[in-house]
């Protein structure tokens, strides 16, 4: 239905933890993006050679400890973190942000809301860095809207972490208008120092399409990975 | 029992002295401890329906073969199933968990939730949206502040963790409500119609497998003591030391989301590879009613051992195993070859799974326990041959009183200063003010399909990516309608799902309920039950649609003063294309704004009688229902046909409240003139039923009109949208939408705290 180009080249894997619920729209916006989806599943240590990794958003294992904490030590898990060593491109939304931050691969943690409230709304948000590899379709300083759903969406981190990510220019989403949930310095999302690896709370695989969510800014995020995998492919072929 | 001349605490648990009786005569002897405490729970009026049965027959007499032609399942399933097109099958329910929420305001909302899902999927069917008709009593009572945010965090905490869209519902405050919440959960679930599973124990030899959560000592009791008594008079729990009467847990069940969560993608895996004959949740009345259910709607024989079941605290009696009703369990029937593939699934998803038990040949149900027989009952005593009551009906004598009591009587505002600040109050009235409070802690996006969620007039959600097809649910009810005229007040709370609906596109398919009442045993109660069953009866049968389920909860009452009659209304209908959904706010400006409609000085119950007077008497709005379903034509014909912008039903707060919502919900100003022929008070603020406010490029102005004439239904343009953010309306006053907005968005925040 959408005429952009696909590359079927390009596999990015899904994982799924019992608890997972955002899994099936994280696979939906990899194929509007023109990309396939790998289903990953949380016992398998194998990454089934995808291009890119989507942790996508839930309640993995109820949360009943920290969010994302027990998921963080699952095999899947494992392969993921010494597949972005070696610059695989990893995007964790929501509980897969907490799980990334859980996992070691980005700094900071993801508390509960200020509001102790879980809080869903549509999110205007500015895009603060185009450099990395999920990001690199958006102008910097653009303004876009993707719905927010989080208890635990507070950034926090340490004064020195902070200063880090404002100085190397690793923040890569802050909220604008109030504040949803109190989070530091407005964060919505973070990237790795390599920029490979980026954690952000809202939602852009719910943000595909108009007719289901409030836009569709959240599509680039998918489509800027499938673009640069296919640089390294070759052209891209369209399809209508 | 050990000793026969014992006296059993039968009354303890919830059964008169005749009921007693009977059982006895059922089963030539006294009945064991286990059997006592199934027997109690099931002929509860929470499972036996005794008191309503007798009344709710007239669904059944009054649906006709041509309502009944897309159902596939009806009243007495889990839940009701219609076909909705392409292969596809729809099942939706709402069902109330009205007094645990009380007690235990989180654990009972969520609870509430995950029980109306494994419904859902007894059905066959993946859950794919939940929505919540919520009452509470006034909003500045102290309790209600309490009552309110640990309700709704229930709901969120349970309904977001399992991943289903919360896509509508209601949230009404009435004082009635202060010691007696309504919590009603609504669920829809889809499925192709092949997919269809009854719960049936049929076939000697298959297994029953219970799978999910191990079996506690939570909620024991819950059924017989929660839902049976009033709370004034709930002291059943002596200190003798009868199993079932031995607390030791609260009778609020304590519900776990990530299980329920894990246990629907289990049973929809098992679903899709055939391993399933019949399946069964456990909800109200546990063990004791799954398998009682199953049996009784199979071949009637059924062999289980309780030693089988996996239990989290030691030393349970086989009463407290029956009966216990710990959650997210559910029960199926499996062919012996089919058992291990059963259990893989199960495994892989870390779903505990064990065989109980196994469909036996004879029509007994036979229930051991180390050896021993504890249980050996005919199933369809226990399940369907509960006693059966016809309560005394008496009108109230005071219902002349309340009806003689007319609005008209009251002061109304003339001047433009008085009716621009009674907009205002009223935007800003509990009753009518912005639900995003609540709303907006529930997560209304999961799974992509969402096209429609609060605060739209419907829930809209896509349910095939292929080809578009999606359905819409709105649930409705204003109680105090139904106080001054319980049949034409239930017939309002139909009229407007129905419109709801419409509104949305989708075209109304099929009708639930849940019918919350005070005290069967109160004459004046059962007058407004029996006027509410047979006005939602009649009105289904004049509009053609067939009402598949519902759920009845009495005892709604503190003392002896009942709630207000709540007799929610649920309504479902398809859409072929989800793209062409109306929408609730304004179009773009330069649109025209028209209404749809007859506007009359209609008070009795309204908003602003309640509101601004606290005055509740009269009559309600009339109803026509031939001219809801020709007002269903027309939007149906004008989402097909692209014509409209945006469209928003009137009802509570009347036209006032319709512009202001449409006009902050779209983002757009409009400037208005009230239609010719009553003062601006009546324009704005009466309630009559039936009327419907359209934005639409000019252009289509032609075609809709001539889709009213032909459909018999008025219209009168009211004036455009226009791209300043004002609402202005000639003669009364101009509104800034800033103002208006913070007016409507500032109540519940500043009562029950930021979010």
């Amino acid at each position: 239905m959408s005429s952009s180009p696909t590359n079927a080249s390009c596999r990015i894997g899904v994982i799924t933890f019992p608890g997972s619920l955002d899994d099936v729209d994280a696979a939906r916006a990899v194929r509007r993006a023109g990309a396939e989806p790998v289903v990953l599943w949380h016992a398998d240590a194998e990454l089934h050679g995808v291009d890119a990794v989507v942790v996508p958003g839930g309640f993995s294992y109820g949360d009943y400890l920290r969010a994302g904490a027990i998921a963080a030590h699952q095999p899947v898990v494992r392969a993921v973190v010494a597949a972005a060593r070696r610059g695989t491109p990893v995007l964790g939304i929501c509980n897969g942000f907490q799980i990334l931050c859980e996992a070691g691969l980005l700094p900071g943690a993801l508390v509960r809301n200020a509001g102790l409230h879980f809080v869903c709304r549509d999110q205007r948000l500015r895009v603060e860095s185009a450099t990395t590899a999920w990001t690199s379709r958006y102008s910097p300083g653009a303004e876009i809207v993707v719905p927010l759903k989080s208890m635990e969406g507070r950034y926090v981190a340490a004064a020195s972490t902070l200063t880090e990510l404002e100085g190397e220019g690793r923040i890569v989403l802050r909220y604008l208008g109030s504040s949803p949930n109190g989070a530091m310095h407005d964060i919505a999302g973070i990237a790795s120092a390599d920029g490979r690896v980026v954690g952000l709370m809202p939602h852009p695989e719910h943000a595909i399409d108009p007719l289901t969510g409030p836009s569709a800014d959240g599509l680039d995020l998918f489509r800027a990975v499938v673009e640069a995998a296919g640089e390294r492919y070759g052209p891209l072929s369209s399809t209508a | 029992m050990r000793n026969p001349e014992q006296p059993q605490p039968y009354r303890e648990l919830g059964l008169a002295d005749d009921e007693y009786a009977r059982i006895q005569q059922i089963l030539g002897r006294r009945p064991t401890d286990a059997e006592l405490a199934m027997y109690s729970v099931m002929w509860s009026e929470h499972c036996s329906y005794k008191s309503s049965k007798v009344h709710l027959r007239y669904f059944g007499e009054t649906t006709t073969e041509a309502m009944r032609r897309r159902m596939l399942a009806g009243i007495g399933d889990n839940a009701g199933v219609v076909e909705v097109g392409d292969g596809w099958a729809v099942t939706f329910k709402i069902e109330s968990h009205n007094h645990p929420s009380y007690v235990e305001p989180y654990q009972g909302a969520a609870t509430g939730v995950g029980g109306i899902v494994r419904d859902i999927m007894a059905m066959g069917a993946r859950p794919i949206a939940v929505a919540d008709s919520l009452r509470f009593g006034q909003a500045t009572a102290p309790d209600t502040a309490r009552v309110l945010p640990g309700a709704v965090a229930g709901i969120a905490g349970y309904g977001n963790c399992l991943g289903l869209p919360n896509i509508g519902g209601e949230v009404v405050f009435d004082p009635s409500y202060a010691g007696n919440p309504l919590v009603n959960a609504l669920c829809v679930g889809a499925m192709r119609v092949s997919d269809l599973h009854l719960a049936h124990a049929t076939g000697t030899g298959n297994k029953i497998v219970l799978f999910g959560s191990r079996t506690g000592r939570d909620g024991i009791g819950g059924v017989s003591v929660l839902a049976s008594d009033s709370f004034s008079v709930h002291s059943g729990a002596h200190g003798g030391d009868h199993a079932a009467t031995r607390r030791k847990l609260p009778s609020v069940q304590v519900g776990d989301p990530f299980t329920e969560k894990v246990l629907i993608e289990c049973c929809l895996e098992l679903f899709g590879a055939g391993l399933v004959v019949g399946i069964q949740d456990l909800g109200g009345a546990g063990l004791a009613c799954a398998t009682s259910e199953l049996a009784s709607a199979g071949d009637g024989g059924m062999r289980v051992d309780l030693d089988a079941v996996p239990l989290r605290a030691a030393g349970m009696t086989p009463a407290e195993i029956l009966c216990s009703e710990s959650q997210e369990r559910m029960c199926a029937v499996v062919r012996p070859g089919d058992v291990d593939r059963f259990m893989a699934v199960c495994t892989r998803w870390d779903v505990t799974a064990t065989v109980i038990g196994e469909v036996a040949g004879g029509e007994r149900l036979v229930i051991t326990r180390q050896g021993e027989t504890v249980a050996d009952v005919p199933p369809r005593t226990v399940a369907h041959e509960g006693p059966v009551y016809h309560r005394p009906v008496r009108r109230p004598s005071t219902q002349d009183t309340l009806q003689a009591s007319t609005p008209e009587r009251l002061q109304r505002p003339t001047t433009p200063e008085a009716l621009r600040a009674t907009v205002l109050r009223m935007v800003a009235s509990p009753g009518l003010c912005s639900r995003a409070w609540v709303t907006d802690q529930y997560d209304r996006y999961v799974r992509g399909g969402t096209v429609l969620a609060q605060p739209h007039d419907a829930g809209m959600v896509r349910i095939d990516e292929a080809t578009q097809r999606g359905i819409a649910v709105a649930t409705d009810c204003n109680a105090r309608y139904c106080a001054l005229d319980p049949y034409l007040g239930t017939q309002l709370a139909l009229a407007e799902a129905y419109r709801n609906v419409a509104v949305s596109g989708a075209t109304p398919l099929a009708v639930t309920n849940c019918l919350n009442f005070g005290s069967p045993t109160d004459p004046g109660v059962m007058w407004q039950f029996e006027q509410a069953v047979r006005g939602l009866a009649d009105g289904c049968a004049q509009l053609g649609i067939p009402v598949t389920g519902g759920n009845v909860s009495f005892y709604n009452q503190t003392g002896d003063v009942a709630i207000l009659p709540t007799p929610v209304v649920g309504v479902l209908g398809v859409i072929d294309d989800v793209r062409r959904r109306i929408r609730t706010g304004l179009g773009g400006a330069g649109d025209e704004l028209w209404l749809l409609g007859e506007t009359r000085d209609e008070f009795g119950g309204s908003e602003w009688a309640h509101e601004v007077h606290g005055h509740l008497g009269g009559r309600p709005p009339a109803v026509d229902l031939a001219r809801e379903q020709a007002l269903g034509e027309v939007l149906a014909a004008a989402s097909r046909d692209g014509l409209v912008s945006g469209a928003h039903d009137l009802s509570d707060g009347g036209l006032a409240q319709a512009l202001v919502e449409a006009c902050l919900v779209g983002g757009a100003g409009a400037r208005v003139r009230l239609p010719a022929g009553f003062d601006p008070f009546v324009g704005l603020f009466a309630e009559s039923s039936g009327r419907v406010l359209l934005s639409m490029p000019s252009e289509a102005v032609h075609r809709v009109r001539e889709l009213c004439t032909d459909h018999g239904v008025p219209a009168a343009r009211l004036g455009e949208v226009h791209a300043a953010p004002v609402l202005e309306i000639v003669d009364v006053g101009v509104f800034d939408l800033d103002e208006l907005r913070a007016a409507w968005e500032g109540t519940l925040p500043a009562l029950f705290g930021n979010s």
